[in-house]
Parts: C-alpha cells; sequence; structure tokens
C-alpha cells in the first residue's frame, strides 16, 4: 500500500495490466521476483531469525544459538526507547523543513521557470548536483563549516545566538539541519515532476472565485500537487528515520543525539549483540510501515489518480 | 430560479491601453457595455480581445486607462475582488473536487449561505444536476463547459466574461449550446461579454457586437446594423463576405455618388457612404448581387451594371451555389444564388452581367489594404 504512494499515476494502469497474465507476463516477472526473494526475503527472514535468537550458554561474544527469545524486543524498547523516540522525531522534523524548503524551490522551477527550458533544467541538475559528491564527504564538510572558530560560528558568537561555551556541531539542531540538508533533493524532485505538471491556468479560475492568493494555495495548489507531497515525504521520512551518518558523533550529533541507526551500528559492529540489533531493525521496519499506513490511507492521495 | 432576481452592471471601459515587452496588445479602447445586455467582442486571433477581457477580469492590469464597473471605478482591484466571473476557454475545472464542489467553490470563499443547495440548483439550470458528484475529468467537453457555466453563474456576478467557451466543441454541440447560453442569459438578465473569433456565434447571440482589429474596436452595433453597413474594409472581410471596387469619386448626387472603376459606373446611396470624396472604395454582399447570362440587361439608376464577364468557380454549399466571376477591368466578384431549385446557371465559363440594387451597396470609410481586392 506504501509503494502506491510512489507512482501517482501508474496505479491506474496496474489494475487494467494484471487482468493478463499469460507465460509471457510471467516471464518478464520472474527476474524481478527472484531479485526480490534473493536480495530482500531472504535477508528480511534471516534479520527475524537473528532477532530472535539467545545468548549461547558457553557465554562466549557474539556467539548465539536459534531460538524465540521475544525478551529481546521487550529489552530493546526499554533500553533504547530515547533513541526510538529521538528518531522518530528528528525524521519528522528534518521532513517537515526539507518540505519548507524545497515546496517553494520545486513550485518556482517547475511553474515560475515554464517556458525557459535552459535555466529550468540548470535549476534541476543543480539540485542532484550534491549527489555528485559522496554524501559522507558533503556531511564532512558542514561539520568543518559549523565547527568553532570557522567563520560562521564566529559570528554566531559574536551576535550571540549561542553563548561563549555553547557548540552547535553535536547538538540536536545540528543532527537535524544535515538531515534536512542531506535529503532535500529526495524532497524537491518528487515535488517538481508534480509541480511542473500543474495547470497554472487553475489559479486565475481561484482567483476569478473570489479565493485570496492564500486561499488559492490552500484550496488549489497544495491539494492538486498532494501525490508529490506524499512521495517526498515518504522518501525523506523514511530513511532519515533510519539514517545513521548525521546523527553520529563523527559527524554532525554526540552521544546526546544518537538515532536507531546508531544503535543497530553499535550493537552489531561493536558490541556484536546481533539479536539485539536485529530486533532494533525489525522494530524500526515495523513502526515506520505502520505510520506510512496510516499516512497514506489518511491522505487519500486515491482520489488525485 | 433566485438566479433571475440579480441584474447586471454598466460595464465602462475608458481610454484602455496594454503594452507588453515588444509589443502592444491593445491600442485604446473605449467601451460602454449597459446593464443586461449579451456583448460580444469579435476579432481574429491577436486582435488583442482576450487580453481586454482579461483586464476586466482582473487577471492583467491595463498600462493605461481606467475600467468602471456599475460607476465603481475597479481598476486597481485584485481579481479575486471584483464581482465579475469568467467561463474560461479550458473551463479550468478543479480536478481535485466533484463538480458540485467545484459550482460552490465561489460562493464558499465569499460564505454565502447554503453553498451547497445554491450550487445545485445552479446545476440544474445547466441540466447537470445528476453529475453533481462526479469528477470533471468524468463529463464530456459539452457537460464540462456546462460545469464552468454554471460555476460562474451561481456568484450572481454584475459581470459574466466568456472566453470563447464553445470553442473546443464540434459544431452540432455549439450550435446547442449557443442557444442554451443565450436562453440562460435572458432567464438570468445578468451582462454578458463573450469574446469569440466565430462572427456566426457573434451575431447570432449578442444584442451588441464589436469587431476588433490590431488592438482597436473598428466598429460596434447590433448585429444587423454591422453587417449591413460594414465601415472598413476589414469589418467587410471579416463579418461574412464582401465584393470591394475602389475608385474615384465622378459624380456627386444630392442622395447619392457614384465612382468610376475601370469604366464602369458604381453608385452608393450617400447616406450609406462613409466617404463622399476622393479615392473612395464601394462594397456589396454577395448574396445581394445576382447575375444574368441572356446579354446586358436594362441600365437603370437604381441599379449597378457589371459586366460581361466569366463564371470561373462555381461551389455547391447546400444552401446557395457561390460564384466567382472574373470580369475584365474589375477583377473577380462573388455572387450567391440561393438554392430555390431554379439555379440559374450551373456551367463554367458562361458570360454574364452582375448587378445589384444602388441601396444595397455601401461605402467604406479606408481602402482595402494592397493585395486584397
Amino acid at each position: 500500500m506504501a509503494f502506491a504512494a510512489f507512482g501517482s499515476a501508474p496505479a491506474a494502469a496496474s489494475s487494467t495490466s494484471s487482468r493478463k497474465s499469460g507465460p509471457i507476463v510471467l516471464a518478464l516477472l520472474l527476474p524481478g521476483l527472484i531479485y526480490l526473494g534473493l536480495f530482500f526475503l531472504t535477508p528480511l527472514f534471516s534479520l527475524i531469525i537473528t532477532s530472535l535468537e539467545s545468548p549461547d550458554p558457553s557465554g562466549a561474544i557474539g556467539a548465539y544459538l536459534y531460538g524465540f527469545e521475544w525478551q529481546n524486543y521487550v529489552n530493546v524498547i526499554t533500553d533504547y526507547l530515547p533513541q526510538i523516540l529521538r528518531s522518530f522525531l528528528y525524521a519528522f522534523l528534518a521532513t517537515f523543513f526539507a518540505l519548507l524548503i524545497s515546496y517553494p524551490l520545486a513550485y518556482f522551477i517547475g511553474v515560475k521557470l515554464r517556458g525557459r527550458g535552459l535555466i529550468q533544467r540548470l535549476m534541476v541538475t543543480l539540485v542532484i548536483a550534491p549527489f555528485f559528491i559522496s554524501f559522507l564527504l558533503r556531511t564532512i564538510a558542514w561539520k568543518q563549516i559549523l565547527s568553532e572558530g570557522g567563520p560562521i560560528m564566529e559570528w554566531v558568537h559574536s551576535v550571540g545566538l549561542l553563548g561563549p561555551s555553547q557548540y552547535f556541531i553535536g547538538t540536536p539542531a545540528a543532527v537535524v539541519f544535515g538531515l534536512t540538508y542531506n535529503f532535500i533533493p529526495f524532497m524537491t524532485l518528487p515535488l517538481y515532476t508534480t509541480l511542473e505538471r500543474f495547470d497554472i491556468r487553475l489559479l486565475e479560475a481561484g482567483a476569478d472565485l473570489y479565493a485570496s492568493p492564500a486561499k488559492i494555495f490552500r484550496k488549489i495548489t497544495f491539494p492538486i500537487s498532494m501525490p508529490g507531497v506524499i512521495s517526498g515525504t515518504l522518501l525523506t521520512f523514511i530513511p532519515i528515520a533510519g539514517d545513521y551518518v548525521n546523527a553520529s558523533r563523527d559527524f554532525l550529533g554526540s552521544s546526546k543525539t544518537s538515532m536507531i541507526g546508531n544503535m543497530v551500528e553499535a550493537d552489531f559492529l561493536q558490541n556484536l549483540r546481533y539479536p539485539s540489533a536485529s530486533a532494533l531493525s525489525v522494530l524500526l521496519m515495523a513502526v515506520i510501515l505502520v505510520i506510512v499506513s496510516i499516512y497514506v490511507k489518511r491522505s487519500g492521495t486515491e482520489d488525485l489518480l | 430560479m433566485t438566479l433571475a432576481n440579480v441584474s447586471g452592471a454598466d460595464l465602462e471601459l475608458v481610454g484602455i491601453r496594454k503594452e507588453y515587452p515588444g509589443f502592444v496588445a491593445v491600442e485604446e479602447l473605449d467601451l460602454k457595455i449597459p446593464a443586461g445586455q449579451f456583448f460580444a467582442l469579435l476579432g481574429p486571433s491577436g486582435c488583442g480581445k482576450t487580453t481586454t477581457l482579461r483586464m476586466i477580469a482582473g487577471l492583467d492590469a491595463p498600462t493605461r486607462g481606467k475600467i468602471y464597473l456599475g460607476g465603481k471605478d475597479i481598476t486597481d482591484t485584485k481579481a479575486h475582488e471584483r464581482a465579475i466571473n469568467t467561463v474560461f476557454q479550458s473551463y479550468a475545472l478543479f480536478p481535485h473536487m466533484s463538480v458540485l464542489e467545484n459550482v460552490a467553490f465561489g460562493l464558499r470563499q465569499r460564505k454565502i449561505p447554503n453553498p451547497v443547495e445554491l450550487a445545485t440548483e445552479a446545476l440544474n439550470l445547466v441540466e447537470l444536476g445528476h453529475l453533481a458528484l462526479r469528477r470533471p475529468q468524468q463529463l464530456s467537453g459539452g457537460q464540462q463547459q456546462r460545469v464552468a457555466l454554471a460555476r460562474a453563474l451561481v456568484n450572481r456576478p454584475s459581470l459574466l466574461l466568456l472566453d470563447e467557451p464553445l470553442g473546443a466543441l464540434d459544431l452540432k454541440l455549439r450550435r446547442q449550446m449557443q442557444i442554451e447560453l443565450k436562453a440562460i442569459q435572458i432567464e438570468v438578465g445578468l451582462t454578458f461579454l463573450h469574446v469569440t473569433h466565430d462572427q456566426e456565434e457573434a451575431m447570432d447571440m449578442a444584442d451588441t457586437v464589436a469587431v476588433m482589429h490590431k488592438g482597436r474596436i473598428e466598429q460596434m452595433g447590433a448585429p444587423e446594423s454591422l453587417y449591413d453597413r460594414p465601415k472598413t474594409a476589414f469589418v467587410a472581410k471579416f463579418l461574412g463576405q464582401s465584393n470591394l471596387f475602389v475608385g474615384d469619386v465622378v459624380e456627386e448626387n444630392p442622395n447619392s455618388l457614384s465612382i468610376d472603376v475601370n469604366g464602369h459606373k458604381l453608385t452608393v446611396p450617400k447616406s450609406r457612404a462613409e466617404k463622399h470624396q476622393g479615392k473612395i472604395a464601394i462594397g456589396v454582399r454577395p448574396e445581394k448581387a445576382t447575375f444574368h447570362e441572356n446579354g446586358k440587361p436594362q441600365e437603370s439608376s437604381d441599379i449597378n451594371l457589371i459586366g460581361p464577364g466569366e463564371i470561373i468557380d462555381i461551389r455547391f454549399t447546400g444552401v446557395s451555389n457561390q460564384y466567382q466571376i472574373d470580369i475584365p477591368g474589375i477583377g473577380e466578384v462573388t455572387v450567391f444564388a440561393q438554392n430555390v431549385g431554379k439555379s440559374p446557371v450551373t456551367e463554367l465559363g458562361a458570360q454574364v452581367w452582375v448587378s445589384w440594387k444602388v441601396e444595397h451597396a455601401f461605402g467604406l470609410a479606408d481602402l482595402p489594404a494592397a493585395g486584397e481586392k
């Protein structure tokens, strides 16, 4: 159901094509099905099985036995509740800020730059341009830019936005900033593809029918661009909730900003607590699935197809 | 029907001019549309009629000039603050709302009580009450057009603007919508301003037609008088067809004047001529002219007679036959003959004389542009 939100138009088409299911269709689907089975279902089951393993009685570190250790889930929820809540709070904030920044940008490129193909294409390229550089490097670069002693932080201190003993790097604000920055293209592109097709004559019709510019945006532009908003928010919210780079203390975070991803990383790679890390991953996936399903259902995108 | 209780307001344009970078869309426009009238702004594409409509709707601002609605200056009011509604050429129906919500949109914005009831009433007026809960995309072109009309009418605007709303419909549906639109206008008594390039549509529906050309109004009047007495070569050619003859005035009588066209004397009543001296153009409508195949008819002071000429083309259009006659020294003349069962000549190459009553001739204020006759 969540997948329907990513492709706005094909949802209607798939219902008609599903009628024909001859051998050719099956043959065409086979590579995809094999791929899904090998690289999605197998690891998923492996993950679930690992999440239920119990410690080896010998007490060796990193050794586990197959079992049904449901306690693992209770443990991760009690142990990592702050990180779980923080992950979703950060994901919510970063998605919100990304939408706030991306919508005007996408509107400008998709609507205002209509008829200026060259500038429009150039702007779209600029939105994607950050991808040309590894996002680890970009995040490190932000750490440099925003670190103490740099011109920006000097200015921030001089105008008193931060006290002399306060740092920006390592704060929740820095992590949310990094998440927002890194995921803006994922928000902007789906918004742009929706707004690019938006019929601006509807704006004139709205003005003609006594709607103020603010009303026109609320009643016409925004609802019609809803498919883009949904895909954009999903494409940002889901990966942000599982992100472990920005919040890591090597990048923009500190030990006080760890998210689920950081805990999974630590459990898997440092503490060798595989069942715990797996349980946390499964939990993250389940919560995202529930949130996204409710969101897609409630937002009623099927009206816009 | 509560819609019938409203009346439109006068619209007045004073010295309107609209410039865009690089060109002038509207040169100078003065226009007054009395309340309750069906007014048509007629012209070819690019003549500035849609720009004029957009300025009245408030979607574009005039470079100069004033717009008054019901005596009030609305030049600087925003589109959403004007008691004017538009039926757009593209209909511009909101795809994310039902037909009913589309119609109720304007009412909701102005917080009018009972928007759903009023919208239902308006949909019934255009006979679409049974489709109220559909989406606009699920309707046919003609139905969408009627939704657009209902969406505008339901607000009881002082002035309703129609931007070629019938352009996208096929001929049969267009005729039907023309009749319905006119009936609705009479029923609700609003002021309608209809922009179109279809001269038949304009003449059929409007009380007053203004012919626009190159950003100016060339001529304005009732459809009958515009057709009977075009004052410029453009109007004579755009509104129906005309045979035009150019020559110097050689004779002037108390009631008439005559020009000489390569030895042929053509007369026009003074009361039907815009210019009385020098080189002028005289015209006649093709259906007012007749031709004679049996030699030169009797000359008379109340008919204009030219010929002989050769029939070079005959077109059968159903209700009439259209003849092209090439007359040496004058050029091609078009004559329409009604198909009443005794069509005169139907063979190419026949030698004929062409005549028409002096009282049917008209004299123009300008001359046809070089290259056209």
